[in-house]
């Protein structure tokens, strides 16, 4: 399909609905030139593309609201976007709905040092926040590497890690309270600058809600003290089994490192390569370990580590001994993702969790399926939480080739379910994995979470072909079977 | 009446599956130590998960234990402690305060969703809780969530659960992310500082990088020698505690006295359990406040009793045991500065007339009500515990 091709929507359709949302938004903010819709088309999540009917980009809560208000009584479908940086195209668009930038809604609205909290609009970045707040000590935890770009609207829709999301937890554990528009135009508000909200605990579902829910025009973020101290080790292992092993036994220790990294051969070499981090290139897998906190824990806690990774075969273990190399060491990891880049004309990012345990075992069976396939594959993950982000190598022209590294995916993913693992850690079920939630959820279980969708929004119409594989009408959810007389309970145990 | 006290999961689904088929509700419990937490609601039939109970596994270096909701809390406890791991949001049992006793199950805990003076810094139960199996209202099996702490695989239903009162499914099966348990606890304590004096004061100290993982201010009657206290708490390695208690008390000398491991806690047990106002008598409110509020809410009722933990941010409140319990006034001051009230300990009655938690208003109220009933159309889970409609 090209660009401006719209599917189910007639062209005048189209231009009634530009009209209608020209009359509550600014003229600059509806976009229905084909052309200028391209950015829209599609965000990280690259292999699909879709241009959406319109894009249209309040700049208020009011504006989101009327938008939404009308949408919901035109039964237009409408699929939020922050900074557009899912990987798993969770704001891919529709060729019969609307698109709603929010990136307008960028201000930081206060900062409240006392009480450690922020309140920003969604369209604030991830790392302003931080900068917000930097000159007076202070921080907010979770850090997607996307975080120059991705916006904490986004981060609030898909529960955002990174690396240090093992100590400091993910955007779930970070965020107080939000402003939400339901599809209805209804504006509520959860939480607040405040410990957990009264009532149900909205907040923790909307997080992560992949923007099925509703739309969130405003976030109270925590915000805390940055560490007086940060130190990080560089570990080098012969055989990834010896870095798994290590991995397990510094948790195992009672250390909860604020990040733990790990890279194998491939990476290394590819992020040596790309950004000359200094790292060995003789090892089978590498291993950042970050400490933080006061001076007399990173001491303690890197001896102990030193010791865990010599009895784990560990053959260099290099400790930073300032800030300049320690942003050395993590220069290679965060350049990992556009070295790997540099080695195939394109790569296909995975996303699992699996129990840390599995890892060595995981990542054997993945290297067989790697020859098997004949695509390459190279890994680097968060290894503290067992998140793996294997890259396939792929190159797209090639016939067939695109397609093959989707089935080497999905078999990965499947994989990790099959350890006790889970389909995604941080980038979100979206369009990627949505035919894959079968292999966690039985259809139960999917129709529970999809009667959750219908409380928020019953018709469908927000971000509708995201997360689930066959998205049920709520008037057929909702239905209740009584089945009188057949089920008899008079000789189940009582008390 | 009837008391059901099911053996199994696909006893307990076939339980609620019956009760859905009557359409009668069922007052759904663990083994009932915080059963007086909520509206009085009469419901005939009981539906008490103790008998599900266990370990069904534990893995010390994945930090994830899965428990069946039944289980006790002081078997899961003792179970980490002999690999020094612990529960880091500190669940609290409220006996004194609620004057029940026996033990308190893991169910009841996710369901109240009521964590300690951790909650602060580590989190809240809702925090911890990395999934779940529990029985619907329409008597189906349900799972969500997983057993790796990084999972953004559908809707994370586990938060919902927590704080739900059973309103919405009965638990079964609780996957919860353990922590290293600190080997040491230290208490910096600043004496005879009044409640905005003493929040500000924790504020600094929260605000700083001494890592604290406990800040409560005690007003004179309830600290121990009669003076009013602000108490920071440090945890982890002996020569780590000692190390951030030096920096703490050189960056605010008005940290003078310290507490040692043992007193350490006393205290923090005792600040979680709410043991000072237990034997006072009068209603009890659990308040939510931005943490430089909570002196405004502590000064809102005339004469009332109460302290503070979480660095100002949880408001325990005495208040006698009249009227309306000072429900308008209070959450007339909570309206002013955003949070909410839980009246925690009240008579059956007064539980009955004032709303017990923070009343919900306008699409709020509409979205809950809908949210509960995605869970529980027929309305027989717990029927009026948290709100008299639904």
């Amino acid at each position: 399909m090209g660009i401006g091709t719209v599917e189910g929507f007639a062209t005048a359709d189209r231009a009634q609905v530009a009209a209608a949302l020209r009359s509550m938004l600014a003229q600059d903010a509806v976009i229905d030139d084909p052309i200028a819709l391209a950015p829209y088309e599609a965000d990280a999540f690259t292999t699909r593309r879709q241009a959406p009917m319109l894009a249209a980009l309040p700049a208020s809560t009011a504006e989101v609201s009327a938008v939404l208000k009308y949408c919901h009584e035109h039964a237009i479908k409408v699929v939020p976007r922050g900074a557009g940086t899912s990987l798993s195209g969770g704001s891919h668009g529709l060729a019969d709905g609307i698109t709603l930038g929010l990136a307008k809604l960028n201000r930081v609205l206060k900062i409240d040092y006392e009480n450690r909290c922020a309140v920003v609009q969604p369209g604030v970045t991830n790392l302003g926040i931080s900068n917000a707040v930097d000159g007076a000590g202070f921080y907010y935890a979770p850090d997607p590497s996307s975080q120059l770009a991705c916006t904490i609207g986004g981060n609030v829709a898909e529960n955002s890690g990174g690396v240090h999301c093992l100590k400091y937890g993910l955007t779930t554990n970070n965020i107080l309270g939000l402003e939400l528009v339901l599809m209805t135009g209804e504006v509520v508000r959860i939480g607040g600058p405040h410990l957990d909200s009264g009532g149900y605990d909205l907040l923790g579902v909307l997080v992560g809600s992949e923007g099925l829910l509703g739309v969130v025009t405003e976030v109270t973020v925590r915000i805390l003290p940055k560490p007086p101290h940060v130190r990080a080790m560089l570990i080098g292992f012969p055989t990834i089994e010896d870095a798994g092993d290590c991995v397990a036994s510094i948790i195992g220790a009672g250390i909860i490192p604020a990040g733990m990294e790990m890279m194998d051969q491939a990476a290394v070499r590819a992020a040596e390569n790309f950004v000359k981090a200094g790292y060995p290139l003789d090892v089978a897998a590498l291993l950042i370990v970050e400490l933080d906190g006061p001076i007399a824990d990173i001491d303690q806690c890197f001896a102990t580590i030193r010791a865990i990774a010599e009895s784990a075969h560990a053959v260099s273990c290099l400790e930073s001994r300032d800030d300049n190399e320690r942003m050395k060491f993590w220069a290679g990891r965060k350049a990992a993702f556009p070295a790997v880049a540099s080695l195939a004309p394109d790569y296909y990012c995975m996303d699992g969790t699996i129990p840390r345990h599995r890892l060595a075992d995981v990542l054997r069976r993945i290297e067989e399926m790697s020859a098997r396939c004949g695509l390459a594959v190279v890994n680097v993950f968060h290894a503290g939480d067992g998140n793996l982000h294997p890259l396939i190598l792929f190159d797209a022209n090639k016939t067939g080739e695109l397609a093959k590294a989707e089935k080497f995916g999905e078999d990965i993913l499947r994989l990790c379910v099959d350890v006790g693992g889970v389909l995604t850690g941080e980038h979100g079920v979206g369009v990627e994995k949505r035919d894959l939630m079968p292999l966690m959820f039985n259809q139960v279980d999917l129709d529970q979470q999809m009667r959750l969708k219908c409380a928020f929004d019953a018709q469908h119409l927000l971000n509708p072909d995201k997360v689930f594989p066959n998205l049920k009408r709520c008037a057929e959810l909702g239905r209740v079977h009584i089945h009188h007389g057949k089920m008899r309970f008079a000789d189940l145990p009582r008390f | 009446m009837a008391r059901f006290l099911p053996q199994c999961v696909a006893e307990l689904a076939e339980i609620v599956a019956a009760a859905a088929d009557e359409q009668s509700p069922l007052a759904v419990c663990g083994s009932e130590t915080k059963r007086n937490i909520g509206r009085t609601c009469a419901i005939a039939d009981v539906l008490s998960t103790a008998a599900i109970r266990g370990i069904k596994l534990y893995e010390p270096e994945e930090l994830v234990l899965t428990v069946y909701s039944g289980t006790p809390l002081g078997e899961i406890e003792a179970a980490l402690a002999q690999r020094d791991q612990h529960l880091a949001f500190e669940p609290p049992r409220f006996h004194r305060l609620l004057g029940t006793e026996g033990p308190t199950s893991i169910g009841g805990v996710v369901a109240t969703g009521l964590s300690g003076p951790r909650r602060m810094t580590a989190g809240a139960v809702r925090d911890h809780v990395l999934g779940f199996q529990a029985v619907n209202g329409r008597g189906e099996l349900i799972k969500a969530g997983g057993r790796v702490v990084k999972n953004v695989t559908g809707y994370d239903l586990s938060k919902l659960m927590a704080g739900s009162f059973g309103t919405l499914a009965v638990l079964s099966e609780i996957t919860l992310k353990v922590l290293p348990r600190p080997a040491r606890v230290q208490t910096l304590v600043a004496q005879g500082v009044g409640a905005r004096e003493g929040v500000s004061l924790l504020s600094r100290a929260l605000g700083g990088p001494f890592v604290a993982s406990g800040a409560a201010w005690l007003p004179p009657q309830l600290a121990g020698n009669g003076d009013s206290l602000a108490a920071i708490r440090l945890e982890g390695t002996a020569e780590s505690v000692a190390a951030r208690g030096l920096a703490l008390r050189t960056a605010l000398s008005a940290f003078s006295g310290t507490l040692d491991h043992d007193e350490s806690c006393a205290l923090w047990q005792s600040v979680g359990e709410v043991e000072g106002l237990a034997d006072m008598a009068g209603a009890v409110w659990r308040i939510s406040v931005p943490p430089m509020s909570g002196p405004d809410i502590l000064e809102a009722v005339p004469g009332a009793t109460g302290f503070l933990d979480w660095g100002g941010g949880l408001v325990w409140l005495l208040v006698p045991e009249t009227g309306d319990c000072a429900a308008e006034r209070i959450r007339a001051a909570v309206a002013k500065v955003g949070g909410h009230a839980t009246l925690f300990r009240a008579s059956a009655e007064m539980r009955r007339t004032i709303p017990v938690f923070q009343p919900l208003e306008g699409p709020l109220a509409a979205l809950t009500r809908r949210v509960k009933e995605s869970f529980d159309p027929l309305h027989i889970l717990n029927p009026g515990r948290m709100y008299p409609d639904f």
